[in-house]
């Protein structure tokens, strides 16, 4: 056990260097190359009048920041969402939860008379969990089982409608059509930091809460009458880790728009090098959906230079080659 | 249930209902039409009263209205009605291929595959070839997506739920090219193609309708002689092979015709979410599931839905010309998902 243990931490420890490794990379590569002697020198003494300062203070940071926090977040509703449906496909991106955020953010831009990404915060948490509440009304069995074909189909079909809303509404409405577009197709760049802040607390709540649940979801894969041995019933606990997801999956939207299959594809890596146990998978989880995402950002600058790809773009890319092996994967009967 | 003789499960499975109320829904649905295509021809930004459009359609004179009337309505009208039915065959196809009353080819990547070649087309080739081009390219992109799901769903067999999961895998895969190809083209282009892949009847001329008639026309005798093969499909894949059907043969054939159908609607008119979806659902309720009776009510019941869609979007907002889609999807996505509430305790 404590040979398992230390191979965990070592290889947490790793995943910890990566991250860091990609947030310096995230930070230093792109159009204007930035060398270690700038980056240095721009936080000892920050001089407003050189661009290199200027870009890493107001794009690079700021960016990579957000990449960090969109990341580890997406990875960490993604595990705990296949945690609770027992659905190895369950993520924020498929089930419709980026999609309801993305709806309503668009509905807020063009019917409402809110236009600063600080006001997309609040209409995007409330898509978020008006997505999750329709998918779980359109997938829960009788039994309050969670088929796996039904609850995809029904992630899909919630997406599907949000989607084709938001396109009706931006066609019609095309100022925002072209205010939201970049932000739609899902981009970490041109955020400034102070939109971070209001966000805090509500990763906070979400971290808090996973932290204080790590056993009960370890309950939770091996059945409910297991969680419900730990003193809370499992409805509880699956209305508490929904939560969390609601609260990280729609940040993440409000602050990059669309970001799909980090959610899906890093739980699943980190299971695969960490075991099943959410103690490592949920802190895995998060470096590693950090670093996918910084690096995925990072590739977005030298695909089509001088243009950049949205991040979203490239994630769906790689992400789609797993979905389909996870999928093939499946043995689902029908 | 498994006493009961083979065609009595069938019938049962398929919900078939009397004869002669089969023939009342159908008569009713192509008065309906019918009647829907004389208001729709009378009505838009520029006035014409019934009479004079009967007067117009009579002699096709070099008359203003009879211009209206001939030239910009009756295509555009038919056009919706063509690219209606061919949608809503394709879902019912689809749905009785994969057993699942949810896939559509929206869900399963034949929509996108056709939107992406289409978008590529418009953003990146529109400027060396004519626009007369884009119906193509959309086709060969909705072939292109068919094979590759077919492909990378094959495991020795073809299991209809690994064909809807890489299905939507594939569908996210293409969406990301198309949102890259949008996103790098300039606003005016980018509009166009995001117009065009919300659905639009806006400017469809005679050829538009002349070029959408023959995949119709082949691919509905096609499907509709298999119509058998996929009733017994409904019974499982041991059934439907122990009464001596070829499943991959069959599979793959009404596959083809549901991606000749879907593609062509895709290319004439973009991406029209949910009538594949829809109408078969409908169709379904009226008639039951049986094949050759599904599909022709199926078809009806799509063009209705694509012709009202277009004729609101023509003549509620105007003077702007609204694309069909928004309106499609608007009524259609509350009512998938009203039906698959309803749906939810099947067992899948």
């Amino acid at each position: 056990m404590l040979s398992e243990q230390a191979r965990n931490g070592a290889g947490l420890t790793l995943a910890v260097l990566v991250a860091l490794g990609a947030f310096l990379a995230n930070v230093m590569l792109g159009t204007t190359e930035i060398s270690w002697a700038t980056l240095l020198a721009s936080l000892a003494h920050y001089d407003p009048t050189q661009v290199a300062h200027i870009v890493l203070r107001t794009e690079r940071f700021p960016r990579a920041v957000i990449a960090t926090l969109v990341g580890s977040s997406l990875a960490i509703a993604g595990a705990l969402m296949q945690t609770m449906t027992r659905n190895p496909l369950a993520s924020p991106g498929l089930l419709g939860i980026n999609a309801g955020a993305m709806f309503f953010v668009v509905v807020a831009v063009s019917l409402l008379p809110l236009h600063s990404p600080a006001d997309y915060i609040w209409a995007a948490l409330f898509g978020a969990l008006a997505a999750a509440l329709l998918v779980v009304a359109l997938s829960r069995g009788p039994l309050g089982e969670f088929a796996p074909l039904r609850v995809v189909l029904a992630g899909v079909a919630v997406t599907a409608m949000f989607v084709s809303l938001s396109q009706g509404l931006l066609i019609v409405d095309q100022q925002s059509f072209e205010s939201v577009l970049y932000w739609l197709a899902g981009s970490v760049s041109g955020r400034e930091l102070s939109l971070v802040v209001p966000l805090l607390p509500l990763f906070g709540i979400a971290l808090v809460l996973c932290g204080l649940l790590v056993k009960h979801a370890n309950a939770l894969m091996l059945g409910d009458d297991m969680a419900a041995g730990l003193g809370l019933r499992a409805g509880t606990i699956k209305l508490l880790l929904g939560l969390a997801v609601i609260l990280l999956a729609g940040s993440s939207v409000a602050l990059a728009g669309m970001i799909g299959f980090i959610g899906l594809i890093v739980p699943h890596m980190a299971r695969s090098l960490f075991g099943v146990d959410h103690r490592w998978l949920l802190p895995a989880s998060a470096l590693m959906g950090a670093s996918l995402l910084l690096l995925a950002d990072v590739l977005s600058r030298f695909v089509m230079p001088p243009q950049e790809v949205p991040v979203g773009v490239i994630t769906a890319l790689i992400g789609t080659p797993w979905f389909i092996y996870l999928a093939r994967r499946q043995q689902v009967s029908s | 249930m498994t006493s009961l003789p083979l065609s009595t499960r069938l019938a049962h499975r398929l919900n078939t209902v009397p004869l002669e109320r089969h023939w009342t829904v159908m008569g009713l649905l192509s008065i309906c039409l019918m009647a829907s295509i004389g208001l729709s021809l009378s009505l838009g930004s520029f006035p014409t009263p019934p009479g004079q459009v009967v007067h117009a359609l009579a002699a096709p004179a070099e008359s203003d209205i009879a211009f209206i009337v001939w030239e910009l309505r009756l295509p555009r009208i038919l056009l919706a009605v063509l690219v209606g039915s061919a949608l809503a065959v394709a879902g019912a196809i689809l749905q009785g291929i994969v057993r699942n009353p949810l896939a559509s080819p929206d869900v399963i990547g034949i929509t996108s595959g056709a939107a992406m070649a289409s978008v590529i087309f418009l953003a990146l080739l529109s400027t060396q070839l004519s626009i007369g081009w884009l119906p193509l390219a959309a086709l060969s992109g909705a072939l292109f997506a068919a094979l590759l799901v077919f492909l990378f769903a094959w495991k020795g067999s073809v299991s209809p739920t690994r064909m809807v999961l890489v299905g939507i895998g594939l569908s996210a895969a293409m969406g990301a090219v198309t949102t890259l190809l949008i996103v790098i083209s300039d606003d005016s282009a980018a509009m166009t193609a995001y117009v065009w892949l919300t659905g639009s009847l806006y400017a469809a001329q005679w050829h538009d309708v002349v070029g959408m008639l023959p995949w119709l026309v082949l691919a509905l005798p096609l499907c509709l002689g298999h119509a058998r093969h996929l009733d017994t499909l409904a019974l499982g894949d041991a059934v439907a092979q122990g009464l001596g059907v070829n499943l991959l043969r069959s599979r793959l054939l009404l596959l083809a015709c549901s991606v000749a159908l879907a593609g062509a609607a895709v290319a004439f008119a973009g991406g029209l979410s949910f009538v594949g979806l829809m109408a078969p659902h409908m169709a379904a309720k009226l008639v039951g599931r049986q094949f050759a009776r599904l599909a022709p009510a199926s078809a009806l019941i799509g063009a209705l839905i694509v012709l009202y869609a277009d004729l609101l979007g023509r003549v509620a907002f105007l003077p702007r010309d609204l694309p069909a889609g928004i309106f499609v999807s608007g009524i259609g996505a509350p009512c998938f998902v009203y039906l698959l509430y309803r749906t939810r305790h099947r067992r899948d």
